[in-house]
Order: C-alpha cells, then structure tokens, then sequence
C-alpha cells in the first residue's frame, strides 16, 4: 500500500504575520475546542507583533480566567502578561447585551425600552436558537467597524452544526420581519391574496389553532413586538446583511476545527462545502487533539513484549499503553485520510493534544507553537525526547 | 459521592433519559443502554427528539421515518426499536386530531408556519415531544401489558435538558386551556415519578464534570430525578496508581524502562525509548487529570449518585462495539426488572 498522499500544510505564522488577514473565523461541531484553539491563535498574532482582539462565546472558566475576563466583558479588554510588541484584547459575548445595544441603536429610547419590556423580547433575546450567532456576527460587524484592530479572531457558538454560524442570521432575519406573526395573528388582513389561495381555508383554521395552543395573549405579544420592531428592521437587516458580506472580503479566513473523530471531521467537511458554494474563503483545517504516536514500535511488537514481561513491570506498563497509543493513532490516520481524500485541497495544520486543561497564557502559547509547528514544536521534541540521552 | 454500579430500584424505572455535555457520546451510551436493557428477551424503545439521526447513525441504518423501526436484536432475544420524533409532525399530527386541515397542513409546513409556531412558543415544542414519548412509556397491547419494558431517551443536551423536562414551566407559555393542558398533566406526572430517571454521560474532563453537576443541582431545583453518572471513554490505566504522579511530573526512570524492555526481549535505539517514556509522561498527565476529575464529581455531588462506565474504544463505535459497550452495562448490574405488566 502506498502512503496517503500529505495534504498541503497550513501556514499559521505566514497567515498571522499577512497584514492583509483582518479576520478569522474559527468554526466547527460542539466540542473540537475552538474557543482554546482561537484564544491561541490570536495570542500568538500578537506576540508576532499584531494588535488583535479576540471574541470568545462561551469560555471555559480556567480558559476565561487565564485571559482576565470576568463576567461582563462584553468590551475588548487588553490581556497583561504578553511577551509581546503587539497587543491582546480579550472579549465574552454577551448575547444579551449586545441585543439591548442594538436595539437602542437602532429606535429612539421610547421604543427600544417598550421593546426591551415586552415578554416576547425576552424570551427572543435569550432562548431563540439562533440569537447567539446573530449577535456574534453582530458583535463582529461591530469590532471591524471601529478599525481599531490588526486582526479580529472569532469564535463560533457551541453549536451541533458548524454552518449553524452561516444559517443562523438568516432564520432569526426571517423570524423578525414578522410576516409570519402577522398572519397568524391577523390572518384575514395579511399576507396577501396569493398567499391565501394556495393554503385557502386551512390557513384560517390553523391560525385559530395555533392561538388556542399557544394563547391568544403570546400571540398578540408577539405581533406588538414586530409592530414596534418594524420600523428598525430596515436598519437591522441591512447590518446583518452588511456584516455577512465582510464575511466574503478578501481579508476574512474561515478556520475549520475538527477533531479526529468521525462526526467532528464530518460536520468539517459540510463546512467546507458550504463554504465554497458561498464564495467564502477557507484558510485551512486545524486537526485539534491528535495523539501522534512518538516512538517507532508496532502494537502487535509491544503487546508480545509486554506479556513477556516478568509480571506487571514498568516496562510492560509503558509498553501497552504505546500500543494503545497505535491504535488510537492508526484510527485517527484512518479517518483524517477519508477527510482528506475527499478534499485533497484543504491545507492542515495538525495540533497533539494537550493533557489537562489550559489554565494560563504559557497553555494558550503552547497551543499556538503547536499549530505553527503542525505537530510537536522542536523545543519540544529535543526536550521530550532528548532528556534521557 | 458516587458508587459503582445499577441500584435495584433503577430496575423499575420506565423511562431513562439520557443527556450529557456535546461531544461527551450520549446518543452512543442511550444506544448501549437500550440494547443494555433490551438482553433477555426485553424489548426497548430508543426515542431521539432533536431531529439529527443520530440512532441511525449509531445503529448504521438508513434514516428514520416518523414512525417506530425495530432496530437492533439484543442478545437473548431481545430487541430495540427506535423512533426519531419530529416536532413539526408531532404538531401537524395533534392539529389534525382536533382540527382538519387537510392538504393546507402540507402547505403551511413547506411555509415554514409550523416551525415558526413552535418557535414563537419553544415551550409548545418541547410539550409536543415529551407527549409523545409519554405516550410510548405508558402504551399497553391487548394483553394489558406495556408494549415496551424500557424506553430510552436520546435527550437534548445538558444545557437544555432541564427546560426541556420541565413540563410545568413550559405550559406556562402556552394556553391556559386547551387540548394540549390536559395531556400535558399526565406527562408532568410522569417525569417527575420514581418511573423515570435521568443519566448524565460525561468524559473524566474539567468542562463536562462542571456542566454535570450544574445539571445535577438544575434537576434537583426542578424536582427531577437524577439517575446515574455514565461515564464515557473511560481509557484503561496502565501505571500502577503510586508511579502515575511521579511520571506525570515527568520522573521516569529511563534506565529502568530501558532494562525492562531489554528482559522483555526488546533492545531499542535511545531514541524509540525516550519516544516511549514521553508517552508515558502524557499517559500519566491524563491519567492525573481523569482522576482529579473524579474526585471533583465524588466531592462535589450533595447526594451520592450511581456510577456506571463505559470502556474507550481504540477503534471507534461500530455496531459491533455497541454490543460490547452493552455488555459492560449489563456486566454492571443494568437490566429492568421481570414483571411487566402495566399497572392497572
């Protein structure tokens, strides 16, 4: 068998250093440690020399902690502790927040507080599935819009899908133009004629159905808030649409993070479908969490050493736990080559998993020489594996 | 605190909801539980509600109709048989028993007017879905028995779990009366009832235990009952317990692994030896981490709670490997109890 072909390698020092890469996004499922993996990322820009800030979602306390965020950073904060000419700033979206924001951007404060006031806003502006990823881009659009930064690293929201960050703005836009709303509740005055001849009577019927379900009053909720809304929506749907477009301009990069694992790296490749399909330009794969096997020894070899072995010595000990080590590599080889076999084009960087958590700068800087070095940083290597010559 | 195994009175529990973190293998461990139970002759139901095929992918079948599929045979004549329910059809469906729409049913749903009702009222969705699957639970044949002696809800995660459970609060949105109020009552019973329980996977890892015993202290506020911790990819561990803090700090001692290896019949250049041992160091970190991880959920849990484990699979999940994962469940005490007669 001849080996796989290498898939072209991810540059990540050359992308930091490019001062035409304003933007980058780091995408992927639940779970593939993007959060770490962009706090990483920015922090290594800017010991290189940049002025970045990072947005994080939803940080892991350690993590959010290392980087000096309390619980209300909705505003970049710089990072201390840098070995650096450039600067870090750290932020946490809050979803919350960042909706208030904007509506009092967008109506005179009158409005926005009777928006703000309405059970229905609450609800929307904490719980609709795909308020996160609208306010990230949001928040986005917001922090290129100030030209303050060198680069802006983003983090998606934890969600299922990766193309949940794509999608999502678009459903919540649709949700908010109220035409649903204003059918269901005023069935006989909207929608049009059109509308009413291909769903004809039943359409009345399941309006009535819908508002004896879910109450009269949620309804009427509902259709004041888009009533008060409307006049701003113009205002809001043109921003979301704007912020989308930044997302095309040629200093944006989408990052896809995967783990080795088949749903990870399945989610990945949708992704980088989608994104060419959008016309939006993907920089590379990063192949989080790999467990490169770090001595040249089959597992069929080190498992019959181990049993022959006199009992449970320290030797057979670390002779099976290499043999595991083998397998789990052999597996994670076996699923990144169907990844990579189908799209041969993708450039990868491929970073070894770190034991334990990140709890510090020094963690986070760790990462980011793993990412740069596609693999164990030679520091690294020649300590490891040079401490007992 | 935490004990191993599956305490007798799990045994009679009707309903086993399964949730844990994403990314901690919850739709793997619900599906080893339903073939888990299902050994014997038992037959069980497998019920996912967030319209991701995660069953089929699991079980490797092609994707679910709304309807329930005899998926796998369990070992002793058993069977699992799985349900992807459908919100929007749910609703459509309830619609269509108290009100005829007809073909505009199709339409509005193409419309998106389904989906938009049951997110105007997520609570509406979450009501919709639980009385469906309360509906499997209590269903009984001709004989007066109950068509299933265990079901298994693939839940959504932990982060939602709570809200989705709590059946109450989400009848809070909705109409004060009204079809859907009354069967709510019945589902409300149910949830909060010694017939169900509700499992939380997690990995030996910081982020899921935190969000475990969130979870735990959310279910306790909402008065549901907490089942038991499955944890997931638990790696064997190959150090004896004393040297795994030394080694994790990286003391090992390269000479006798070296001489070890040499009376094993292995003479190996320095360089896969020092390749070796710093393996070993990262074996011995995670080892570490997994342990400390542990001694969080056995020191931060108010209320002692079962154990159960599931092994790690060096090659992955396959169908095959859901059988073992299944018999470990088994091998840990997890079965249901004899008598299946539904009450009258």
């Amino acid at each position: 068998m001849s080996p796989p072909k290498q898939p072209p390698p991810l540059k990540i020092d050359a992308m930091l250093d490019d001062a035409e890469t304003r933007i980058l996004v780091c995408c992927g499922s639940g779970g593939v440690g993007k959060t770490t993996t962009s706090a990483a990322l920015a922090m290594r820009a800017a010991e290189r020399g940049r002025k970045v800030v990072v947005l994080t979602i939803d940080p892991a306390r350690r993590l959010a902690q290392a980087l000096g965020l309390g619980e209300l950073s909705n505003e970049p904060r710089r990072v201390a502790g840098l070995d650096a000419d450039g600067e870090l700033h750290a932020m946490m979206l809050d979803m919350r927040r960042t909706f208030d924001e904007m509506v009092y951007a967008h109506a005179d404060p009158d409005r926005a507080e009777k928006i703000i006031a309405t059970p229905f806003y609450q609800a929307i502006s904490s719980s609709f599935s795909g308020t996160q990823e609208y306010m990230a881009m949001e928040k986005l659009g917001q922090l290129a819009a100030t030209g303050h930064w060198d680069l802006i690293v983003v983090d998606t929201p934890p969600s299922r899908s990766a193309l949940d960050f794509l999608d999502a703005p678009q459903r919540m836009s649709d949700f908010l133009d109220g035409r649903m709303i204003r059918l269901l509740s005023a069935p006989a005055r909207a929608g049009g004629r059109g509308l009413r001849r291909i769903v004809g009577a039943g359409f009345q019927l399941f309006a009535k159905a819908v508002s004896t379900v879910i109450g009269g009053a949620m309804l009427a909720d509902a259709s004041a808030f888009v009533q008060a809304f409307d006049t701003m929506f113009g205002g809001f749907r043109e921003r979301a649409t704007a912020t989308y477009s930044l997302l095309r301009s040629p200093g944006t990069a989408f990052l896809v993070v995967a783990t080795p694992e088949p749903d990870a790296l399945r989610e990945a490749a949708y992704f980088v479908d989608r994104l060419s399909t959008e016309d939006m330009p993907l920089a590379g794969l990063i192949l989080n969490r790999t467990h490169p096997v770090l001595a040249r020894l089959s597992a069929a070899k080190a498992r019959d050493a181990a049993d022959n072995a006199n009992g449970p010595t320290l030797a057979a000990a670390v002779l099976r736990l290499h043999a595991d080590r083998v397998e789990l590599a052999e597996r994670e080889d076996r699923l990144f080559s169907r990844f990579a076999g189908a799209h041969p084009e993708v450039a990868v960087a491929r970073v070894p998993a770190v034991a334990g958590d990140i709890a510090n700068l020094d963690g986070l800087r760790e990462i980011g020489a793993r990412l740069a070095a596609d693999g164990y940083p030679e520091h690294e290597r020649s300590a490891a594996l040079g401490a007992a010559r | 605190m935490t004990s191993p195994g599956w305490p007798a009175a799990f045994s009679g529990v009707r309903l086993h909801v399964v949730s844990g973190k994403g990314g901690t293998g919850k739709t793997t461990a619900a599906a080893a539980l339903a073939l888990a139970l299902a050994t014997g002759g038992k037959r069980t139901l497998l019920i996912e509600v967030e319209g991701r095929q995660g069953i089929t992918r699991v079980f490797d079948t092609a994707p679910l109709p709304y309807e329930e599929r005899r998926i796998a045979v369990a070992p002793g004549g058993g069977e699992v048989r799985a349900l992807a329910i459908d919100a929007e059809a749910a609703l459509l469906e309830y619609f269509e028993m108290f009100y005829r729409l007809g073909m505009a049913g199709r339409t509005l749903r193409r419309m998106g007017a389904i989906e938009f009702a049951t997110t105007l009222a997520p609570g509406l969705r979450d009501v919709l879905l639980t009385g469906k699957v309360k509906e499997c639970v209590t269903r009984t044949g001709r004989d007066g028995r109950y068509v299933y002696d265990a079901v298994v809800l693939d839940a959504p995660p932990t982060g939602r779990v709570v809200t989705f459970l709590d059946v109450t609060r989400a009848m809070a949105d909705l109409a004060k009366a009204g079809p859907i109020h009354s069967q709510a009552d019945g589902v409300v019973q149910l949830l909060h009832s010694p017939q169900t329980a509700v499992h939380l996977v997690t990995l030996l890892e910081d982020l899921p235990v935190t969000e475990t015993l969130n979870t735990v202290r959310e279910l306790d506020a909402a008065d549901l009952r907490a089942g038991a911790l499955i944890i997931n990819k638990v790696r064997e561990q190959w150090l004896p317990d004393r040297s795994v803090a030394p080694a994790a700090d990286g003391r090992i001692d390269t000479a006798r692994v070296r001489n070890g290896l040499a009376a094993a019949g292995l003479d190996l250049p320095a360089e896969v030896v020092d390749g070796l041992v710093a393996e070993t160091v990262e074996h011995a970190v995670r080892v570490a981490a997994e342990a400390a991880a542990l001694a969080r959920l056995d020191s931060e849990l108010a209320e002692p709670m079962p154990r159960l484990e599931l092994p790690h699979l060096l090659g992955g999940v396959d169908l095959g490997s859901l059988y073992e994962l299944a018999e470990a469940l088994v091998a840990q005490g997890v079965h249901v109890r004899q008598t299946s007669g539904a009450s009258a």
